[in-house]
């Protein structure tokens, strides 16, 4: 593997927008909407295009009405635009669940099948343009014909994705299925893309820039989550299945054996947590996520974990809350729980990746410090990014060189201790198997060797080097993602910022300034780098999707903040639209 | 040879005079200098309670976690770390209600180790509770000051029917047989459960009276599943000292498989 610098690490970063468009696919169960958004997307990278894909579900469990919500870009492509330029559905049922995910305007274009009828009141209300089309009649032009593949083809045709590398993912799709299904779904998209023709080409991309070195990748921002702690050396997974986080698990399970790991199913999440300290206490590192519900049935031994200084790696993908909430939709509102949650004072990592591509990065770096630190991680991610289907750039490979620090047998006779009071605060680990180091972990508060004790000075001093030893690492530049210049910031963190950087690079378009500060080391925190990294700033505009404002008030309790600081906040699942931001920024600049 | 005083670490244990799990430590140390186990090849894991201390005391590699999580702790231990001999242990309260769930899946699960629970049918570390073993009408709580009115849960019935592989009751009275029925537990593979009545002088002084109450456990029981569950339904819970149920039933263990490439992952996302 080749190493990279900070600079390559956020190649996929968004540098303007570029040109793209944003079209929706809708479709009761059984329509094959979201294959066929998924080969368009897939398609659109063969291409040398960017795309995103985020999906929208209703209640049902399975089947029942979905919408594929794609952008298609020229440039590396964060989060959704303000609006959707097309949305095609193949029929209108429940439509309106998704209609306030579906921003439409006078200039979009909504195509219904004529077999369906008009579109529904609240999608006639946006004032877009109505074309009905013929989808299933055209299908049926082709014998085993399909109408999805004719929207595929009409979508195609629309953006003007040329048919080659829509064949090629087709040929994939249905490698195994023969040749005259192959065929068929060809000739099917070749009906939809001519049906095009006559919808105008004012939707069309411009062709892809000159092609990036190497082949473009497509990964979900869950799958993004496991391959980042695959590389950085996670090799035990325990699973409680909890929507959005499932996918990462799932994803793993497939993937752990081929570099010698596995994943167990467990009967809960305190099992899940309580086997991967038992895990990495014998010296694999590991892994488990969850979403909200069961990070709150983790927490006590994570607790655990900080005390009997066990790394371990839990990743939240966030979703609505409190409570059930709403399970398959965004939020960024564990933000107090994974910071706060734990009882004592227990120093522990809470990070938090920014986009798909980050996913992968901000994961195997939870896990190096994690190893390094002899501490927990919590990753936040959310189910906007981890539900994200994103086709990218080759993300870079990165080696990070310290791991865990193992003890080494005593000398003459001496012995181990366990929590040894360093300099650094990291203690050499035994772990089991290693002769003349046996000793107890535990949570109990303990002395230096790990016997309990309930003295005030073992106390003191256990707590001073776990504090110590996060609190003095040098996280380098990785704490946080900053670009931009100018006495103007907008500070935000994870999938918040794809919006943000999507506002603040039309902002700099109009010849504004603007600094982008997306934190991702939120514990422990970095009140120097913050005051570095913001210097000269004296208007800051926070950013987060949460309806308390948690993320506000976590910088206001570490950080000094200017006394022009204002807050954008708002709860999910809607995600932030990336004109929301630039009016908070023009009605700033009016006062 | 390691003599079993070689498996003490040397920390002074916080226990009451008087208290049934000393025994245990002793029987445990003895039945590791029976197999001869190398120290540091054993890991000994436990929840919270008074019971639940004993890593701290034996010479080996050891885990006090929290309440009701030993198993866990130690499956994913074990499962991580198949060469190890691993061993959980606790009270009464720590596996039966906080971690009650864990339990019936370890049982299910059936990794290969071993369970060693000091039952004492009370809450000893939290000063007197009654905890799942409890009968119905003990009223020596101020929390069920009216005695619990609940049917005491019978652990290794719930052992047996969830698919524990070796289930045993003994005293810590017996620390002869005690230690004898730990060497076999160890050895048996898959999870073996061993209840050990050991008495709360403290706050059920009336345990002192076990050992005049306590019975051989007739050779029948150790049979077959039918007749070892016909004899636990039966049972009063005061017989000791044989096995009453082992079955070899493959033991859960994670394949090992091929150490390969971290870069051939890559590969499934490149379009
Ligand atoms: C989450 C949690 N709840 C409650 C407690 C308090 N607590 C400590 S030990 C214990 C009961 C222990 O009883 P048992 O397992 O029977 O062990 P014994 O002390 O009798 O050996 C309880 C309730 C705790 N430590 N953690
Ligand atoms: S309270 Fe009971 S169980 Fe706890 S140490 Fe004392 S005698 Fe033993």
């Amino acid at each position: 593997m080749m190493t990279t610098n900070i600079q390559d690490r956020n190649s996929a970063r968004l540098e303007g927008t570029g040109s793209s468009i944003s079209v929706a696919l809708a479709g009761s169960g059984g329509t094959g909407a979201i294959s066929a958004a998924t080969m368009l997307v897939d398609a659109a990278g063969k291409a040398q295009w960017y795309a995103l894909m985020t999906r929208s579900v209703g209640a049902q469990i399975r089947g029942g009405e979905t919408a594929a919500l794609i952008r298609f870009s020229t440039d590396p492509v964060a989060g959704h635009g303000d609006d959707f330029q097309v949305l095609l559905a193949f029929d209108w049922q429940n439509l309106e669940r998704f209609a306030s995910e579906i921003p439409l305007s006078a200039n979009s274009l909504v195509i219904g099948d004529l077999d369906h009828g008009a579109a529904p009141e609240v999608i006639a209300a946006t004032g877009a343009r109505y074309v009905g089309l013929p989808l299933k009649q055209l299908a049926r032009t082709i014998p085993g014909g399909r109408p999805n593949m004719v929207g595929m083809g009409v979508v195609a045709g629309l953006i003007g994705l040329p048919l080659e590398p829509l064949y090629s993912v087709l040929e994939n799709f249905f490698a195994d299925k023969g040749d005259k299904i192959l065929a068929v779904s060809k000739q099917t998209v070749a009906v939809g893309y001519e049906a095009a023709a006559a919808l105008g080409d004012e939707y069309r991309l411009p062709p892809a820039h000159t092609p990036s070195s190497g082949k473009r990748w497509s990964i979900s921002g869950n799958q993004a989550t496991g391959l980042g702690a695959l590389r950085g050396g996670i090799r035990f997974v325990a699973a409680y299945p909890i929507t959005p986080a499932t996918e990462v698990l799932e994803w793993m399970a497939g993937a752990l054996p081929g570099v010698g790991g596995a994943l167990v199913q467990v009967e809960d999440e305190l099992a899940a947590i309580n086997q991967i300290v038992g895990a990495s206490y014998g010296g694999t590192p590991a892994l488990t996520a969850t979403a909200g519900p069961g990070l709150s049935l983790m927490i006590e031994s994570l607790g655990l974990a900080v005390a009997a200084e066990v790394p371990l790696v839990v990743v939240d993908v966030m979703r609505g809350g409190p409570s059930t909430g709403i399970p398959a939709k965004s939020e960024q509102a564990d933000l107090n729980i994974a910071i706060y949650g734990l009882h004592g004072d227990a120093p522990h990592l809470v990070l938090a990746p920014n986009s798909v591509t980050d996913c992968i990065f901000t994961t195997q770096w939870a896990t190096h410090l994690s190893e390094t630190l002899q501490a927990p991680a919590i990753v936040l991610s959310d189910q906007y990014l981890g539900q994200t289907k994103a086709v990218l750039d080759r993300p870079p490979d990165i080696v990070f060189p310290t791991r865990r620090e193992l003890a080494s047998e005593p000398a003459d006779g001496r012995k181990y201790l366990r929590y040894a009071d360093t300099p650094s605060g990291v203690s050499p680990m035994a772990t089991p198997g290693m002769p003349g180091c046996q000793y107890t972990a535990d949570g109990l508060e303990h002395d230096q060797s790990g016997a309990p004790s309930s003295r005030a000075e073992d106390h003191l001093a256990q707590m001073n080097k776990r504090a110590r030893k996060l609190a003095d690492h040098d996280y380098g530049d990785y704490w946080a993602d900053l670009d931009g210049e100018g006495d103007l910031a907008i500070v935000t963190w994870g999938s918040s910022t794809g919006a943000v950087r999507e506002a603040a690079s039309r902002w700099r378009k109009e010849g504004g300034k603007v600094r982008v500060l997306s934190v991702r080391l939120l514990a422990p925190v970095q009140p120097e780098k913050f005051q570095q990294a913001l210097a000269g700033v004296s208007r800051i505009l926070v950013v987060e999707q949460s309806h308390g404002a948690q993320f506000y008030r976590y910088l206001r309790a570490y950080y000094d903040l200017p006394q022009q600081t204002r807050i954008l906040h708002q709860p999910g699942p809607l995600p932030f639209r990336p004109h929301q931001i630039c009016e908070q920024l023009s009605s700033w600049r009016a006062t | 040879m390691k003599d079993p005083d070689s498996y003490r670490s040397g920390v002074k244990p916080v226990w009451c005079p008087g208290c049934g799990d000393y025994s245990v430590l002793s029987a445990l140390t003895n039945a590791m200098s029976a197999l001869q186990l190398p120290p540091e090849q054993v890991a000994l894991i436990s929840g919270i309670g008074c019971s639940s201390r004993i890593p701290t005391y034996v010479n080996v590699y050891g885990f006090h976690g929290v309440h009701g999580r030993a198993l866990p702790l130690a499956t994913g231990l074990k499962l991580a770390r198949p060469d190890l001999t691993v061993l959980a242990a606790g009270g009464d309260g720590d596996g039966f209600s906080i971690g009650g769930n864990h339990f019936l899946h370890a049982c299910r699960r059936n990794v290969d180790m071993t369970y060693i629970i000091m039952d004492n049918e009370v809450y000893g570390m939290t000063k007197g509770q009654a905890s799942p073993t409890t009968a119905p009408d003990w009223t020596g709580s101020d929390l069920t000051p009216a005695g619990t009115g609940l049917t005491a849960f019978q652990p290794l019935l719930l052992a047996l029917v969830t698919g524990a592989n070796f289930i045993a009751r003994c005293f810590s009275g017996d620390p002869a047989n005690l230690a004898e029925i730990l060497v076999e537990a160890i050895r048996h593979p898959g999870f073996s459960v061993v209840q050990i009545l050991s008495p709360c002088p403290t706050f059920r002084p009336e345990q002192r009276q076990w050992k005049n109450q306590v019975r051989e456990i007739p050779d029948s029981a150790t049979a077959d599943f039918r007749s070892a569950a016909r004899f636990l339904m039966e049972d009063d819970g005061l017989s000791v000292g044989r096995i009453l149920y082992r079955t070899d039933r493959k033991p859960f263990a994670l394949s090992k498989n091929r150490r390969g490439d971290i870069s051939e992952l890559d590969m499934e996302f490149v379009l």
